[in-house]
């Protein structure tokens, strides 16, 4: 116990039981309570000079009373979060082979060029004479973007895909408004990812499911069937979720286009063919890209990302503010006073650090580096395909994209689920793929090794995927194996029910970590 | 290139094992025409070529740390302890996914909890969530989020909202025909919101201190909002005043939506940063965007979630109460790390010396003729008037190597009655000899 009688070692007694250690760490292992519980009156971990000496201009409102907030020293600080780091599972420490999200490696030089002073310290608000440089990096990426998409402009500000895509309908909204025309519906393959409709309602849309042909792409007769005046737009991801090439991209936009309506791509796997196709050379009116996937910037835990949006040029006028634009005395921003934008985004200008890392990613691959990026994911997964044709299922005849999906019919009448199959594969070392999306196949694994891993390093995961569906395959004691894992891990299968049945969402002073009686638990 | 993993004779083995002769066979759905367009881009280079490129465009720019700096209107400049980007880059943290394995995630998973106990305090609120992508789309999401628990569509904007809020708001609003009220700019700090309240009023949404910098106590506000069945939305654009200032949460704001980015996380040009989500539990699945929450494992040992994901996209759909997927994990994590090391003394510390900061500079600029400060109150953000436009003083303040805050016209173009208005911030990365320069250039170009 510290001073304000919270527990140090929280845990201790519930993990003795279930490891045998006193402590409840298992060597490298560590418990680690909340800062909260280490915590105590009077400690701090930064040492601030005295105020000057004023009187406070508050108007009565100084806060009373305590906030609550925990005292830590540096050496307690740094312990707390590199003990929380050793939980998490990374791509630098092994493949991470979740679908859709292209965890790929993220060079260090982008980290390096995005804290170099005079990029990484200077405030949006700086007289545009002062941040030439940074407009620079602005306008340089857009080029590169509008270079690979093959479209006439991009607007840089959205800050994550979401965002990207609700840019994207803002603008087609604003086209549609333009011309007198007003549209209610939107149109969405099944296997669509969930931002996608999300993104349509809060548009104001009405979102209609497109039905997928029995080959994994969308059914052009049911498009043709959907489509009307009503439609603003329809939203496609190419590649698709089902990791494939939609092959009838460009009748799909004719059918779109003719129907006076817009073709809005999801370009989250843009992966699979940046420097290879021009999503501009097929027929789309707009592409978020996000560039916390292609284009290397870290996913952080889930964020920060970034959604440049390239627009055709029938949407091209229709952008968000600011944007940069080439004046008479260098680059300058449009920030207000455009009749046909839409209006704005976020704060600022969009995600600079972001961008910065994107372009050094992009400079350091070139044109052809980045040819080579596409074709190697698309190789790696389709060497995965191939390798585990045999004892897996593939949900759709190949070739695939950056992406191999299987469905789990090969875990038929073993026992063992996809969630089962995926959770064993912690226990081996690896991150699971993404399971159960898309939705429109049962039991979906869905696997992106990327262009990052060696050969050796497939081999290895192949490998693993293998050995997992043999022992699925053979049953027996196998299953209960399958049932339990993960077991290797700092924390087993948690209880996803109990924790949004009566949610705890913050730490109370009381409510102080003491350990959870398992029997009292279920 | 550095980057890739496989070898020519790796991609021939693995070409032959999927069967293909070579690699644009697996490209076969392409289009026609389609495939292997030229490309008028440079070609790869290696990383010392990167850097040269990058440090020529560095250099292009003023650096806040070679001049006095004193702008704020939403971004704010402050020392950033070097504990913090360490932490920030280590692997596990850097690159993971979104923690959707919780077993192999917890690291993330509990600075997420912490993170949101933090804001959660801080703002004197019940839960907060684990991030957005920045103040003002918070305040945006939050807009719909009291559409949806009182069923009503309006809502009124104050005068002294950041226009960048305002505006992020009301694009997202105009999306669905939605109706909003922005009250006239508010300079004076003494604007009466409570006659744009109606029983079609979805919230209110002020920020506090104003953009303008005035401090108010928004009790009143509050009752009068919840008199009309309205909700108040209190956006903070600087969190430190939060270590001094009496909280949102205490003056009777049932959503809390701030800027982040005073704590952990560098000025970047405006992103990325993180915002902030709080509000009162009963509220808590109409939420927008991830939370953590605590649970037990098999064992029954504590462990973490994300949790009410029925709320989210992924499950929901189109029924969804955002789409956002992506928020700010990385600069959650920063801010919980910097909020950590600076603890309840080191805060409180901070928010003094910001305060004590733009006293000392507001006393100093009262001192010159033809400049007044406008805000009575305030925290470390004040508007001044001068005797010229603010636009041309801070040229001319540039010229002169002093980053001199921000003109209000940057802000508000439209707003002719604001040209002289300069609007200022001091931190605790200001000296009085900055101070004692700005006052100097100024007087020289006033």
């Amino acid at each position: 116990m510290n001073r304000q009688g919270r527990p140090t070692t929280p845990h201790a007694a519930a993990n003795s039981a279930s490891t045998g250690t006193i402590t409840g760490n298992r060597g490298l292992q560590m418990e680690e309570a909340l800062i909260f519980e280490i915590g105590e009156d009077g400690r701090t971990g930064v040492d601030l000079p005295p105020p000057p000496k004023v009187k406070d201009r508050l108007g009565g409102l100084k806060r009373s009373g305590k906030i609550g907030l925990p005292g830590l020293s540096e050496p307690q600080v740094i312990r707390h979060f590199v003990r929380l780091s050793q939980k998490n599972y990374s791509i630098d420490a092994g493949l991470y082979p979740l679908g859709s999200c292209t965890m790929k490696h993220n060079p260090r030089l982008n980290e390096k060029m995005a804290r170099l002073p005079g990029l990484g310290d200077v405030h949006p608000l700086q007289p545009v004479s002062t941040v030439q440089g940074a407009l620079q990096v602005i306008d340089q990426l857009a080029g590169w973007l509008k270079t690979l998409t093959g479209m006439p402009a991009v607007a840089m500000s959205p800050a994550a895909g979401a965002h990207g895509e609700l840019c994207g309908l803002m603008a087609i909204r604003a086209a549609l408004k333009a011309r007198g025309d007003v549209r209610k519906r939107i149109l969405a393959p099944e296997s669509a990812h969930g931002t996608n409709p999300a993104t349509a309602a809060l548009c104001g849309y009405t979102v209609d499911p497109i039905p997928a042909t029995a080959d994994g792409r969308v059914d052009l007769d049911a498009l043709q069937a959907k489509l009307g005046p009503d439609v603003a737009a329809i939203m496609l991801t190419n590649p698709n979720t089902c990791g494939l090439f939609e092959r009838d991209i460009k009748k799909v936009a004719d059918m779109v286009h003719k129907a006076g309506a817009f073709f809005y791509c999801d370009g989250a796997n843009f992966n699979a063919i940046v420097g290879k196709v021009r999503p501009g050379d097929l027929g789309i009116d707009a592409m978020h890209i996000n560039l916390h996937k292609t284009f290397s910037t870290p996913h952080g835990g889930g964020g920060p990302g970034s959604g440049p949006v390239v627009l055709s040029d029938a949407l091209k006028d229709f952008v968000p503010v600011p944007y940069v634009v080439h004046g008479k005395d260098g680059l300058t921003l449009v920030e207000s006073g455009d009749a046909k934008s839409f209006g704005r985004m976020k704060g600022f200008h969009g995600q600079m650090g972001m961008f910065i890392r994107a372009l050094a990613y992009m400079m350091s691959h070139g044109a052809d580096g980045l040819k080579r990026v596409a074709e190697d994911s698309v190789l790696s997964a389709n060497y995965v395909m191939a390798s585990l044709k045999d004892i897996m299922s593939p949900a759709f005849e190949g070739p695939c994209m950056h992406e191999a999906l299987f469905d789990d019919r090969f875990l038929k009448d073993t026992g063992v689920t996809t969630l089962d199959f995926a959770k064993a594969m912690i226990d081996e070392g690896y991150h699971p793929m993404t399971v159960y999306f898309p939705l429109v196949v049962h039991g979906a694994m869905l696997i992106e090794p990327t262009e990052s891993e060696s050969k050796d390093s497939v081999d290895a995961f192949v490998n693993t995927l293998r050995g997992l569906a043999e022992k699925a395959k053979a049953g027996g004691e196998n299953v209960a194996m399958f049932q339990a894992a993960p077991q290797l891990t700092p924390r087993r299968r948690l209880d996803e029910t109990r924790a949004a049945r009566s949610p705890v969402l913050r730490w109370k002073p009381g409510s102080n970590g003491a350990p959870i009686d398992k029997a009292a638990a279920e | 290139m550095r980057y890739l993993g496989l070898t020519q004779a790796d991609r021939g083995e693995m070409l032959d094992t999927i069967g293909v002769g070579g690699i644009d066979a697996l490209f076969k759905d392409v289009p026609a025409g389609a495939l292997n367009p030229i490309l008028d881009l440079p070609p790869h280079q290696g990383e010392l070529e990167v850097e040269r490129a990058f440090a020529a465009m560095a250099k292009k720019n003023v650096s806040p740390m070679d001049v006095p700096f004193f702008l704020g209107a939403g971004a704010y400049r402050h020392h950033i302890p070097a504990a913090v980007d360490h932490l920030i880059q280590r692997s596990e943290f850097l690159t993971s996914y979104t923690p959707y394995q919780p077993e192999i995630s917890q690291g993330t998973l509990q600075y997420l909890f912490e993170f949101q106990t933090q804001v959660s305090m801080i703002t004197g609120m019940e839960v907060a969530n684990a991030s957005m992508y920045d103040g003002a789309t918070s305040a945006a999401e939050a807009v719909l989020m009291a559409q949806r628990i009182t069923k009503r569509s309006k809502a009124v904007l104050s005068g002294g909202l950041h226009p960048h809020y305002r505006d992020t708001v009301a694009t997202l609003m105009d999306q669905t025909d939605q109706p909003h009220v922005a009250a006239p700019v508010d300079l004076a700090g003494t604007e009466d919101l409570s006659s744009l309240i109606d029983d079609q009023t979805a919230c209110v949404v002020v920020q506090n201190p104003s953009v303008f910098g005035h401090l108010r106590d928004l009790s009143d506000l509050a009752k009068a909002c919840h008199a009309k069945g309205a909700l108040l939305v209190v956006a903070v654009t600087e969190i430190t005043s939060l270590g001094l200032v009496t909280p949102p949460g205490a003056m009777g704001a049932d959503i809390v939506v701030a800027e982040g980015q005073s704590i952990g996380v560098p000025l970047s040009f405006g992103g990325p940063y993180v915002g902030l989500f709080a509000t009162r539990e009963k509220f808590v699945r109409q939420m927008p965007g991830r939370l953590c929450g605590e649970t037990v494992d098999q064992d029954g040992r504590r462990g973490f979630v994300l949790t009410l994901s029925a709320r989210e996209q992924h499950i929901r759909r189109e029924k969804a109460t955002s789409n956002i997927c992506t928020n700010s994990g990385l600069c959650a994590l920063a801010f919980t790390i910097h909020m950590s090391l600076l603890g309840e003394l080191g805060f409180t510390q901070l928010a003094e010396i910001n305060h004590a900061k733009a006293v000392q500079l507001a006393e100093k600029l009262s001192q010159m003729k033809g400049v007044a400060i406008v805000p009575q109150a305030f925290y470390n953000e004040i508007a001044v008037t001068l005797p010229k436009p603010a636009a041309e003083v801070v040229e001319k303040l540039a010229g002169k190597n002093i980053l001199g805050g921000v003109p209000a016209s940057r802000l508000f173009p439209e707003e002719k009655s604001l040209a002289n208005v300069l609007l200022l911030a001091a931190t605790e990365t200001n000296t009085e000899g900055d101070m004692d320069k700005l006052v100097v250039a100024l007087k020289e170009v006033l």
